[in-house]
């Protein structure tokens, strides 16, 4: 009787949290997310090293607006490769414990990243517009922040921690101006790498 | 109330039991992604949860989109009382 009564809550907790949380994310994600921001950032500050390029005051000589242009396109890069690899890992992982990737929480999930996420997109398009680099990378890191602590309730609630994490990181970097891709650096990269050893060991 | 009797018997299958978790914690749910979510046929889903809608725990909506008929279901709240009792029962049980 107690066997069937623990089988019963067990059930009832599963499928709780089979239809209301996203649980086919992957530590390896975020592993493979953390290693494109890791190289990613290296490259960006071989870069800029030696200039005060991210410094407000920039002069738009031609180098520097060829090497903003650079820097545009390694992030666009580094974005479309941690995307591919959020979504290799996390569709691998669905397969294996044969849930279903479409469904309605998959899409909830995706709208409540997508809203900071936009809004973030455009407000660092208006800095770049007015050549206020020294702010982009507070900007990326407090709304991807906000994106990932919007989600928190579609999905593992670990990811809140990692959230207020990159909140932190991105006012940290709004203060110390010229820093930015470190804090860049150590919040997409490291961090990544951090969060998803810790969700791959607790819950793969 | 003797602690068998506190029992809900029409949780006692463990479809009904998982529909009504789902429901629990979502708002209207359409019948494929239920099938899915319990790995059940449809006509073992169809009729568990007819059963349920008889005993008015749970609202049934059919509707048309597009051509295809959409059936989904929500917990009613005298569905949602239902299933408190008896996952207060079975935590109860637990603790003996």
């Amino acid at each position: 009787m107690n066997q069937k009564v623990s089988d019963d809550l067990a059930h009832i907790r599963s499928m709780m949290e089979r239809s209301s949380r996203f649980i086919s994310l992957s530590g390896l994600s975020g592993i493979g997310a953390g290693v494109v921001g890791l190289v990613t950032g290296l490259i960006a500050m071989y870069w800029t090293s030696g200039s005060d390029m991210l410094l407000e005051k920039v002069r738009m000589s031609v180098g520097a607006g060829i090497l903003i242009q650079n820097l545009i396109l390694l992030g666009a890069l580094a974005l479309l490769l941690a995307i591919f690899f959020g979504c290799f890992f996390t569709i691998r992982k669905s397969k294996k414990l044969g849930l279903q990737i479409w469904t309605a929480t998959t899409k909830k999930i995706l709208v409540q990243l997508a809203i900071p996420l936009m809004v973030g997109g455009i407000f660092v398009l208006a800095l770049l517009q007015y050549n206020l680099y020294g702010l982009i990378s507070g900007a990326t890191l407090i709304f991807y922040g906000l994106a990932l602590v919007n989600a928190e309730k579609y999905t593992y609630s670990d990811i809140k921690y990692l959230g207020f994490l990159e909140i932190i990181l991105g006012i940290l970097s709004l203060f110390f101006i010229g820093k930015g891709l470190f804090f860049w650096t150590i919040g997409f990269g490291l961090l990544h790498i951090i969060y998803g050893v810790i969700l791959y060991r607790k819950y793969q | 109330m003797s602690i068998i009797s506190g029992l809900n018997k029409e949780f006692e299958s463990r479809v009904r039991l998982g529909m009504m978790s789902v429901l629990m914690v979502n708002d209207w749910v359409d019948f494929t992604e239920m099938k899915n979510l319990l790995q059940v046929t449809d006509g073992n889903l169809a009729s568990h949860s007819s059963a349920l809608e008889k005993n008015n725990y749970i609202e049934v909506k059919k509707e048309f989109v597009g051509k295809k008929p959409r059936t989904s279901y929500k917990i009613t709240n005298m569905g949602k009382k239902a299933f408190q009792e008896h996952l207060a029962f079975l935590e109860k049980m637990m603790k003996q």
